[in-house]
């Protein structure tokens, strides 16, 4: 885990301080909402639709037992008694009260958390794969990149004020679970033909208004080279990003206009004047940093493999859990676990106070005091022992916490849409709840298999509908609320965003939609091994185009 | 051509909770949307606007919504997204105004 550094803690002091001076002049009515409105939202303060919001910032997913107590005490204290994890792997708060907000910025400064930069036109919080440092098929760990990254764009003078806010997620295995091509700079870490670590660099992907794939501009970049690389690829986008239009302003738009292999040379030409006047990092810098994310002492006693798969075989609960619910690790004694925050009928991403003291403890006493929160708005215990599984099944049951659902179709991820969202065209999570009410059976759940349910309530696509297999889009039509729905959409190494299938459902016909598409899928899928992803990729769009409307010209 | 005027009511959030608020007939500022003024004149609610938008102390970000006049005379929101901000979010029906409803 990173832990602040004399200067980290005083800028985080110092922002607080000024923080607290301009709410106590915006209570007093010495500044205007015009004047206010900048300086919250640099501090992670929005007003949503009933209530301010404070966004806090997870720097790439990772949290240790203190920080998520710590996050359960802001819950009970000046809010509702929970807190909701997002898609950009931070937490937001729904209910805090403008004079409390100084209070709360300070007691995560207690344990070196913030919510500074998770708004404006800036480098926002690096996202990282939320198995990293964890997962059998990692090259490196992300993290520490992650970290010189955030130290490198925090407060940089020229990253302050570009075109459209600036997205970075990083990934260390060749199985993409940080969604990296739907970035504005994605990197991937790879191995060159003589094996050395490096980094693919892909730019220009995105998600909201015009959904993009990212394009490679750089098969194999050293390590040593990647701040350069970065900065001109931000120097590029900084000179020749469009500021005229909001809409355009993003770096996928410069991507697209420019075409990749143009970007790809005003890149590599500013990278070669960069690479001779960069300063690389000391390297006692990076070895510093590389030092906060050593991995565990993995305590590797052989495991009693008989008597731990006997426990497992007698319970179809916990078997079924280990199934859904952990992935391989690097060392074979050890798995991950991936705790639901999707019960049935829930709202995705929500976890109480006591919930969060629930995961805290069992990340101390299990899992080497590590806890990450994924994109998917699930939390992680990176690293157990396959043979505490039983026990941590347990506690996370009586917690209301073992949901085996993860990847399967209950598993949705929605945005705050407009229960909450002040920008938000129509409702997310109600749809989320509902479809997950409607498909309540594990059973069948598993039965359908992988599926990535993914709903979004304006064009924002804060949740990722573009790239889920089934993506939900809520929006307004004439003062009503309409879901549009997109199929095929792929959020990880084979990436594609999701084909819109026709006209819009109401809210009334979205659920009964969906169930419609799953059927079709069931009836047409070759066998229980082809997913849905698959089978659509065989099919594509038309059988389930048909399921959709059809049916309803019947009914009509 | 300029399009008719519907009925409004001045609506914002309060500056310390956030919440929901709309002007009632006195001018000031209630919780409930059926305790709010019903402007049927033009003038009138551009006027009760720029009033409440000099209120910088009290709320942020006034605006007209629409609204209609219920049979009992009371004012009814008339977009989903206005219903929303009477009630509170739909996932906790014990949280915001709904709560105490
Ligand atoms: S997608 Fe739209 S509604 Fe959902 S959280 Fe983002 S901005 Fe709000």
């Amino acid at each position: 885990m990173y832990e602040y550094n004399q200067f980290d803690r005083d800028f985080v002091e110092n922002r607080n301080k000024q923080f607290r001076a301009q709410v106590e002049r915006r209570l007093d009515g010495s500044l205007t909402e015009d004047e206010f409105k900048p300086l919250r939202l640099m501090n992670g303060l929005y007003l949503q639709l009933h209530a301010y919001m404070l966004r806090v910032a997870i720097p790439y997913g990772t949290l240790n037992s203190r920080k998520m107590r710590q996050l359960a005490y802001l819950a009970d204290k000046w809010d509702k008694g929970y807190g909701h994890f997002t898609t950009r792997q931070n937490i937001q708060y729904n209910w805090p009260k403008l004079k409390d907000v100084p209070d709360m910025l300070d007691a995560l400064g207690e344990v070196e958390m913030h919510a500074i930069q998770t708004s404006g036109n800036c480098i926002r919080n690096v996202t990282a794969d939320h198995f990293a440092g964890a997962a059998a098929d990692e090259i490196e760990d992300p993290r520490p990149t992650a970290e010189l990254l955030r130290q490198w764009s925090t407060d940089h003078p020229e990253f302050q004020f570009l075109p459209r806010k600036f997205k970075i997620a990083i990934t260390g295995a060749p199985n993409d679970r940080a969604v990296v091509k739907a970035h504005d700079i994605g990197i991937q870490m790879n191995r060159n033909e003589a094996g050395e670590p490096g980094y693919r660099i892909i730019v220009g992907g995105g998600l909201g208004r015009t959904p993009m794939i990212g394009k490679t501009v750089r098969e194999f970049l050293p390590k040593e080279d990647l701040l350069p690389y970065l900065e001109a690829i931000l120097q590029v986008y900084n000179l020749n990003g469009r500021r005229d239009n909001k809409y355009k302003a993003r770096i996928k738009i410069l991507v697209h206009e420019t075409g990749v292999e143009e970007i790809t040379s005003m890149i590599e030409e500013v990278f070669e004047k960069q690479k001779s006047l960069h300063q690389a990092p000391p390297a006692e810098m990076i070895e510093a940093i590389e030092a906060q994310f050593l991995p565990p002492e993995f305590d590797t006693r052989p495991i009693d493999e008989d008597k731990l798969s006997k426990i497992i075989a007698a319970d179809p609960l916990l078997r079924s859990f280990v199934e859904t619910n952990t992935d391989l690790h690097r060392e074979d004694t050890h798995t991950i676990v991936t705790i639901s925050l999707k019960p049935i009928g829930g709202t995705p991403g929500d976890a109480t106070g006591d919930q969060m003291r629930v995961m805290a403890n069992l990340a101390e006493a299990y899992g080497y005091d590590e806890l990450r929160i994924s994109h998917e708005q699930n939390v992680i215990l990176p690293h157990v022992r396959r043979d505490d599984l039983p026990e941590i099944f347990k506690v996370l049951k009586d917690a209301g916490l073992a949901t085996a659902n993860v990847g399967l179709l209950s598993d949705i991820i929605a945005c705050p849409g407009m229960d909450y969202c002040a920008l938000a065209t129509a409702r997310s999570i109600p749809v989320a709840q509902e479809l997950s009410n409607a498909f309540e059976d594990l059973k069948r759940q598993k039965d359908i298999g992988p599926l990535k349910i993914k709903i979004s309530g304006c064009i924002n696509a804060c949740g990722h509908h573009h790239v889920g297999h089934i993506g939900i889009l809520g929006l307004d039509k004439a003062g009503v609320e309409s879901y549009q729905i997109t199929l095929g959409g792929d959020g990880t190494e084979t990436a594609a965003i999701g084909e819109r299938t026709g006209p819009g459902f109401s809210y009334e016909e979205i659920v009964p939609a969906i169930g419609r598409i799953i059927d079709r899928y069931l009836e047409l899928r070759e066998d229980g091994s082809e997913t849905f992803l698959e089978a659509y990729r065989r099919v594509g769009a038309d059988p389930f185009k048909d399921a959709l409307y059809s049916s309803e010209a019947e009914n009509a | 051509m300029a399009r008719a005027f519907t009925p409004k009511v001045v609506t914002a959030n309060a500056l310390l909770e956030g919440d929901v608020i709309y002007m009632k007939p006195n001018g000031e500022w209630s919780r409930l949307h059926s305790e709010a003024k019903l402007f049927e004149d033009e003038t009138e609610a551009n006027d009760a606007l720029a009033h409440a938008s000099e209120q910088a102390s009290l709320l942020v970000g006034a605006y007209l919504a629409d609204a209609v006049k219920r049979k009992d005379g009371k004012p009814e929101p008339v977009h989903f997204r206005e219903v929303f901000r009477t009630k509170g979010p739909s996932n906790y029906p014990d949280h915001g105004k709904q709560a105490e409803l």
